[in-house]
């Protein structure tokens, strides 16, 4: 453990220095970038349309095609390039993984520092309602609603936003209901500061290095959702590449063409990995309470 | 401790009530109708008409909840659509085949990362730490049936050494354990990390190393006992995560439990049976953490039951 100051602690330049100083976290970071480049570069450096059928990309037999130098991965069951639609598949998983996460750490945050702030029966019900969904099992959950909606790249946003509120909602909340005993919110209190005022001047910038983390967290849990949801055939839907869609659609083949499987496995585990291994280095770095434990 | 007890027990009920809420009021909007999916597509509007009032799915949405609830408390689950058999016998019918899984997967992830967990404990620092505590990484980081996959083709496939899916022997579980063991033994390996090495830093255990005993019985006899305790309460926890994942891990190696009723249920659109596989699980869920919380004072006096 570096042996920081607390004045050093609050400092966010510092925080971000600590962050780059440890190996996994800048592996993690680079990993991100990476893939952040392949969906955003997708158009230019994806060498065919991702939904383009090659009249030579299946053998003879009607195989797809292993890697090779004009298909770097292979081709799929339809004879369409598979590095191509692995580099808009990271469009999908990073486009699902901002927005769900995004909506999922939006409604956690609300309902937390709500339930947190006014005790009473509101607060009480929210945390009785937050208790209730964490014994739904979140999967089963996921795939009833994705089953029930026509999914969508949208609709499964929203699915995954829904079941993953919760475990942000109840950090939010502990720490806000630690927050609202403290001295200085009593004084703002005294001074005739509006509620609205007490919860986003001088509760909320203190949940903010909470959030980050679970922020960063949280888009690897999305990301594996929406690979499992798109895997089952209830997430995003073909032709539009997910790399778990692309794995539902080519299982028949994985005996005979195991790279179909197994290059866009990688890539869910790369980038889940990735956003884990900076979440955590940020917790350590960020979040005075996990200070010593290494 | 009675009340306690009690209290909790009347919260989880209330949480059961509430899931089943819930799922009756997702199922209920359903767009997707069940009474097309039983009738066929060449059925007349009578047909389905009938069938709908057989079913009582042409009565108001209270009174079919209350009916169902008024089923539940006398253990009925309500007839599966399509295959005309109560869905609490399909579910009886099905969950020893999930809980032989669950039994395996719990023993698969505490031995791989109890062990790995101890080994990076005692080699703190060093290459084979920060390589075994990656690897841990790695396994939070991996979908279920990527890992399930990856088993199946390596050892079912290219060995041979594991059949390809199916249920019945020994050989049939250790794939589809291995897959869930293997997921959550990277918590396990972290927990048992530092739980080890803060249990190492302890007076006692400088104490029995000044007695004279060796480094293996005081790692085995003294820091092990004490360090493990923590991590087993957290078992009952687990199984919630398991039910997320059973249903992933059974439908690929075709395991005939509870997971893959619930899949094959949402695919038919059998409301009867997500709704009693959803009730099931989220039962599971209730009682592991109750589990959990009930172990935790027995292992760690400090901690009171309030």
């Amino acid at each position: 453990m570096t042996d920081a100051t607390a004045s050093e602690r609050m400092a966010p330049p510092s925080a971000l220095r600590r962050l780059l100083r440890r190996k996994l976290a800048l592996l993690g970071l680079v990993l991100i970038v990476v893939v952040v480049a392949g969906a955003v570069l997708a158009p230019w450096i994806a060498p065919f349309a991702p939904n383009e059928q090659h009249f030579d990309g299946l053998t003879l037999e009607g195989a797809p095609l292993p890697p090779d130098g004009r298909f770097v991965f292979g081709t799929d069951l339809l004879g369409r390039d598979l590095f191509s639609r692995v580099l808009y598949g990271a469009q999908t998983s990073l486009i699902i993984g901002v927005v769900a996460n995004g909506l999922a750490l939006t409604i956690g945050t609300l309902v937390g520092i709500t339930a947190g702030y006014f005790r009473g029966w509101i607060g009480a019900a929210l945390m009785r309602f937050t208790d209730l969904m964490m014994a739904f099992p979140a999967l089963l959950l996921a795939i009833c609603l994705a089953a029930i909606f026509q999914p969508s790249l949208w609709i499964v946003a929203m699915v995954i936003a829904l079941v993953n509120w919760v475990q942000a909602a109840r950090v939010i909340y502990t720490e806000t209901s630690s927050l609202a005993t403290r001295d200085f919110i009593a004084a703002e209190r005294t001074l005739g500061a509006g509620t609205g005022r007490i919860l986003f001047r001088h509760i909320l910038p203190h949940l903010v290095p909470t959030i980050i983390v679970w922020g960063t967290l949280g888009i690897s849990t999305t990301v594996l959702l929406e690979a499992t949801l798109s895997f089952l055939g209830v997430g995003v839907q073909p032709p539009t590449p997910s790399w778990g869609n692309i794995i539902f659609e080519n299982q028949t083949w994985f005996q005979t063409a195991p790279w179909l499987v197994f290059i866009p496995g990688a890539a869910i585990i790369l980038l889940a990995l990735a956003f884990n291994l900076v979440g955590d280095a940020l917790r350590d770095v960020l979040d005075p309470t996990e200070r010593g434990r290494d | 401790m009675a009340t306690y007890l009690l209290r909790r027990l009347l919260v989880s009920l209330l949480i059961l009530l509430g899931v089943s809420f819930i799922t009756f009021v997702l199922l209920y909007v359903l767009p997707a109708d069940p009474v097309r999916q039983i009738a066929g597509r060449s059925a007349t509007a009578a047909t389905v008409e009938n069938i709908r009032r057989e079913l009582g799915l042409d009565q108001p949405f209270l009174i079919q909840y209350g009916r169902y609830l008024a089923g539940l408390v006398q253990g009925d689950l309500g007839r599966s659509y399509l295959q005309k058999t109560e869905v609490a016998e399909l579910i009886a019918s099905r969950l020893p085949a999930t809980l032989l899984l669950m039994l395996a997967a719990i023993v698969a992830e505490l031995v791989l990362g109890l062990t790995i967990g101890i080994i990076a404990a005692l080699k703190r620092g060093t290459v084979l730490d920060q390589t075994l505590m990656m690897t841990g990484f790695i396994t939070v980081s991996a979908p279920q049936f990527v890992v399930a996959l990856l088993l199946l083709y390596v050892f079912a496939v290219k060995l041979g050494w594991f059949p390809i899916g199916g249920y019945g022997t020994f050989a049939h579980l250790v794939l589809p354990a291995l897959t869930l063991g293997i997921l959550g033994s990277g918590w396990y390996s972290r927990m048992m990390r530092s739980s080890m090495i803060e249990v190492l830093r302890a007076d006692f255990i400088r104490t029995a190393r000044a007695k004279g005993l060796g480094r293996a019985r005081v790692v085995l006899g003294h820091a092990l006992p004490n360090a493990i305790l923590p991590i087993i309460a957290m078992i009952g926890i687990d199984i919630g995560i398991f039910m997320g994942g059973i249903v992933v891990v059974e439908s690929v190696f075709g395991w005939p439990g509870i997971g893959q009723l619930a899949w094959q249920a949402i695919q038919r659109v059998d409301i009867p049976i997500i709704m009693g596989v959803t009730l099931v699980s989220a039962l599971a869920i209730v009682l592991g953490n109750l589990l959990a919380d009930l172990v935790a004072p027995l292992i760690d006096p400090r901690i009171k039951l309030k």
